[in-house]
């Protein structure tokens, strides 16, 4: 992918960034189908005309909430929200999105995720940048949107175009704001569930961390099981209830071996899962997504 | 599901002390391949696991060279090769050899291909008795269970169960101390592997070059199979043949150390033929049994052909959520875990077990330990379409069919799906606690299985485009 | 018949036809490092005794022999033709026997014996394995049915790992029936994943290196 190397220079830890003025290199359009890896970022020219068009050019994110987040856990999309505009992006809403397809995919019907995804392109088909509070729906759109439309040209390459530039919120941070401390904090014991599809579809397993390092009072207690899957895996939960209840209360056997009292992660559907076992179990450790943490004061 | 898969299911979760001793083992497993793949360990893993798929691609997309090869070195060395297009032809061969021989007596060594062909059966039906060497096999043989896991056959058993075992079976008193136990199993394996006619093994690998079989164990039981019965059968499947004998330097490296954390297992046997002229014991006939059984079948499939890189290390298994939580007998059959749930409905037919397939949260953990690289969540998924086109053709599963593509449609229209949600929330929204109970009516389908195991999230007021909306709004005035 | 139609079903499946050759294969990966000969043998020793093996390094043939008469005895043992055995006045120990007239002789001597004799042909020093070829000096069932077995190696014999092996001796079936590899004692953990030693073949092993 290509992180358009625009650093954040004022937000060191502690500090508060500025709301609107802040000068900054030119944002680069992602060339599509970017291949190998992140390319270095470009040099601001010196060019006083420019600097001072830039300095009040604020970068936009489109964001893709999930249907689940919009449904069931809006506050999560609200923080991711609070976060970008904290750290000087400004997010838009296409309005018209809806899902990216994936419960039908991993259900086995191609051609009914096929229909869903091609809405999803057709919303997105402009965003610059996507940022999604999911590693699940950001797996199924930047890797099994090509495979679904193998035969279909003019959605494969939209596939591709957009590929590069479809980004899980945690990632965003760190690679495309270049930002790791968002000025944060929690005064609570946390532990961190590796969710399944960021931890192998996107690698994301150090990056969180480090954003959570930062967050002032927030305590980071590993627990044994953190890569182990939760049970949510979409249908699976409602198809084979009794393992993937069973799985569930593996994982919070490990939660409560970690001492924690609130569990983060990545993705709502994991958290939904751990929950509603922490629920039924009668415990009292919470959960909270990523982006709820990160925007909480 | 059938009824006694279902039921098999729930009592493998409902008991405590199976859930222990399954995961206890694959966690020791677990750990122990962790340990020796580790960077600092086995630097080169990776690069390994790139090799052992390209050369099990290259192997597996040049099957006819390869598998004449290994048959002409096999009969240059003196030896004989078998093919046998199914469990029939497999039992044939071996029943005349035996009636040829004089034999009565076959001893085993470790074979899931034998498993699969229900080797047993068909010659203890004809009067020829197989025992199993391999200790976890000798003990689910005399349990009459099939193995439960690829390389620890006994995995469910207590030391417990094998006294009642052992003292039901063999007519001694009740012993319960592991090694006693080993022991016992020696001793009267011992006499079998003296007495025997015909030593009957698998392969882990058939090299193409060589006319050899590659037989790895622990106990020592694959060298007694096959070194003193007069007789050696060798059963394996087709798609056991690696190119060359270089190539094991790649995959004796991963096998070992994938499936049970060691570098080697402690006996490693290459074996190319009968005794030659000059050599002092061994086998005086050398036999290999080349093994279809549908494995043709599955080569057609271009995408899926993968699963026949399978070396049976069963790392798959032990990292396997689900396989840990129902264990290795509620698997339809032979082979469980995620191999087996590409295997199974590739051999028998989608529809045979249709819920196969669905029955993994695709978590990907058997992907990242595979050493040769199988894609399994990607199998699982290409299965999943195939059952679903199945069933559509067969006209099963309406409900969900027609639930999908309601859906869809929804998800196309985004004032639809705004309207449901909306719906939703004003039936049961806005509540702090997360919900244990609703009412009968709708306690129905997958709002049942949810509610069965977990609580619900207390439906939200307003969705978030909602909220999006009235922030904009506000912002605006 | 099952081999006609067994190879028919696979060149359709492929869509290959009768003859033709395969493509290229991808090259072996044979990777030997350069290690002297004191670090290959430190190396052995570290990963057999990390098996529970037992080592000896022998500074002479007569040092070897003396380390076996210390263990066995006056105890039986099968010996192996190899002439290193009799290079180290190991066959002329009193309990010692070698040079069986027939395999049943051996055969009988074996069950029996306690400890079983031999030498090795090369010795893995990366897993700690010895490598045996079946051949007239070296009878297989003599490291399988005594219960303790004991190697003696000179130490040229020691290779860095499988892939100098494999380089060395590409096509190992052109040598012999049979090539073992023996990675330590014998062992089982089929039962609540408890170790035991010693199950089928010898639960003790020594390596001696001359």
């Amino acid at each position: 992918m290509n992180p358009p190397g625009r650093r954040a220079p004022f937000l060191a830890s502690g500090q508060r960034p500025a709301q609107v003025l802040r000068p900054g290199p030119d944002l680069p359009r992602p060339t599509p189908a970017a291949g190998a890896g992140p390319s270095p970022p470009p040099q601001p020219a010196a060019n006083p005309g420019r600097d001072l068009v830039q300095f009040c050019f604020v970068p936009r994110a489109s964001i893709f909430v999930t249907c689940i987040v919009d449904q069931l856990f809006p506050k999560v999309g609200l923080a991711m929200l609070e976060v970008l505009e904290r750290i000087g992006w400004q997010a838009d809403f296409p309005e018209q999105q809806t899902c990216c397809g994936q419960p039908a995919f991993n259900t086995g019907f191609c051609d009914e995720a096929r229909t869903v995804a091609r809405h999803f392109l057709d919303v997105f088909r402009d965003a610059e940048y996507i940022v999604v509070p999911s590693g699940s729906c950001t797996t199924m759109i930047a890797h099994h949107y090509a495979e679904l439309f193998a035969a279909e040209t003019e959605w494969l390459e939209l596939s591709h175009r957009l590929e590069p530039r479809i980004w899980e919120f945690s990632k965003f941070l760190l690679e495309v704001a270049r930002v790791e401390d968002v000025g944060a904090s929690l005064q609570r014991v946390v532990t961190f569930h590796d969710s399944c599809h960021g931890l192998r579809g996107l690698g994301i397993k150090d990056g969180p961390r480090r954003l959570l390092s930062h967050v002032r009072g927030l305590s980071l207690r590993e627990m044994d099981a953190a890569e182990e899957c939760c049970g949510f895996g979409g249908t699976f939960s409602v198809k084979f209830p009794e393992v993937s209840g069973g799985m569930a209360r593996t994982k919070i056997d490990s939660i409560m071996r970690s001492g924690a009292e609130l569990v983060v992660g990545v993705d709502v559907s994991c958290l939904l899962q751990i929950q509603g076992a922490l629920a039924r179990a009668g415990l009292s450790v919470g959960t909270m997504h990523l982006a709820e943490v990160l925007a909480h004061r | 599901m059938t009824g006694a898969q279902e039921q098999k299911i729930r009592q493998t979760l409902d008991d405590p002390n199976l859930q222990l001793a399954i995961y206890s083992a694959t966690g020791r497993l677990m750990s122990h391949r962790k340990a020796v793949v580790a960077p600092d360990v086995l630097p080169d893993y990776q690069e390994l696991r790139t090799q052992a798929n390209l050369v099990k691609r290259h192997a597996i997309e040049n099957l006819d060279y390869y598998l004449e090869q290994f048959e002409s070195q096999v009969v240059a060395r003196g030896g004989k090769v078998i093919w046998a297009r199914d469990a029939a032809e497999v039992a044939a061969f071996l029943l005349d050899l035996a009636k040829r021989k004089g034999a009565s007596l076959v001893v085993k060594s470790k074979s899931m291909t034998t498993e699969e062909v229900d080797l047993n059966e068909r010659l203890e039906r004809e009067g020829v008795a197989p025992v199993e060497t391999d200790l976890g096999e000798y003990i689910v043989q005399i349990a009459h269970e099939r193995p439960y896991h690829l390389v620890a056959p006994a995995l469910h058993k207590t030391r417990f169960d094998v006294a009642d075992l052992f003292s039901r079976e063999l007519g001694i008193p009740r012993e319960t101390a592991i090694e006693k136990q080993t022991k016992i199993a020696r001793s009267v394996l011992r006499q079998k592997f003296l007495a025997a006619d015909i030593g009957v093994s698998g392969a882990n690998f058939l090299v193409a070059d060589s006319g050899a079989v590659v037989i790895v164990t622990n106990e020592g039981n694959g060298r007694m199979t096959t070194t003193l019965p007069k007789v050696h059968v060798a059963i394996a499947g087709i798609e056991k043949v690696i190119p060359r004998a270089q190539d094991l330097a790649v995959f004796l490296k991963l096998l070992g150390r994938s499936a049970t954390g060691q570098p080697l297992t402690v006996y490693t046997s290459f074996l190319a033929g009968a005794r030659r002229p000059g050599e002092i014991d061994g086998p005086q006939e050398f036999y290999v049994v080349l093994l279809d059984n549908g494995r043709t079948r599955l080569l057609a499939d271009r995408e899926k052909r993968q699963s026949l890189y399978c070396i049976r290390c069963g790392a798959c298994l032990n990292h396997c959520p689900v396989y840990r939580k129902v264990g290795g007998h509620s698997y339809p059959g032979v082979y469980g875990g995620p191999i087996g749930s590409i295997l199974t409905p590739q051999y028998s037919g989608v529809l045979h077990d249709p819920w196969l397939p669905f029955a993994s949260s695709l978590c990907g953990a058997c992907a990242d330990v595979c050493p040769v690289k199988i894609e399994i969540p990607k199998l699982l998924l290409a299965l999943r379409s195939e059952v679903n086109q199945a069933q559509a053709a067969s006209g099963a599963n309406r409900l969900e069919r027609f639930g999908f593509r309601a859906w869809a449609w929804a998800m196309r229209h985004p004032h639809i799906y705004e309207m449901m949600g909306f719906l939703g929330s004003a039936l049961f929204g806005d509540r702090e606690k997360w919900i244990r109970k609703v009412p009968r009516v709708f306690r129905i389908g997958p709002l049942a299985a949810w509610l069965s195991q977990r609580d619900l999230p207390p439906l939200p007021d307003r969705s978030f485009r909602q909220l999006w909306r009235a922030r904009r709004k506000a912002a605006k005035n | 018949m099952p081999r006609e139609d067994i190879l028919h079903r696979t060149r359709t499946a492929l869509g290959r036809a009768v003859g033709d050759p395969p493509a290229p294969a991808p090259p072996p990966r044979l990777n030997v490092p350069e290690v002297d000969l004191d670090a290959r043998v430190a190396s052995l020793f570290a990963n057999i005794e990390k098996l529970a093996g037992k080592t000896c390094r022998a500074a002479s043939p007569a040092e070897a022999r003396a380390y076996v008469a210390a263990l066995i005895g006056d105890r039986s043992a099968a010996a192996s033709n190899a002439p290193f055995l009799r290079e180290c006045g190991i066959t002329d120990l009193p309990s010692v026997r070698a040079n069986f007239a027939s395999v049943e002789e051996l055969r009988a001597f074996c069950s029996d014996a306690e400890f079983g004799i031999t030498s090795a042909d090369y010795a893995l020093a990366d897993t700690g394995s010895l490598v045996l070829f079946s051949s007239q000096e070296e009878a297989r069932m003599i490291s399988l049915l005594p219960p303790v077995h004991i190697a003696v190696v000179p130490r040229e014999r020691i290779l860095t790992g499988l892939d100098e092996l494999l380089t060395g001796t590409p096509l190992p079936a052109e040598r012999s029936s049979s090539m073992l590899f023996v990675t330590g004692p014998s062992r089982t953990a089929d039962i609540e994943q408890i170790l035991v030693r010693g199950v089928h073949g010898p639960g003790e092993i020594h390596v001696i290196v001359v």
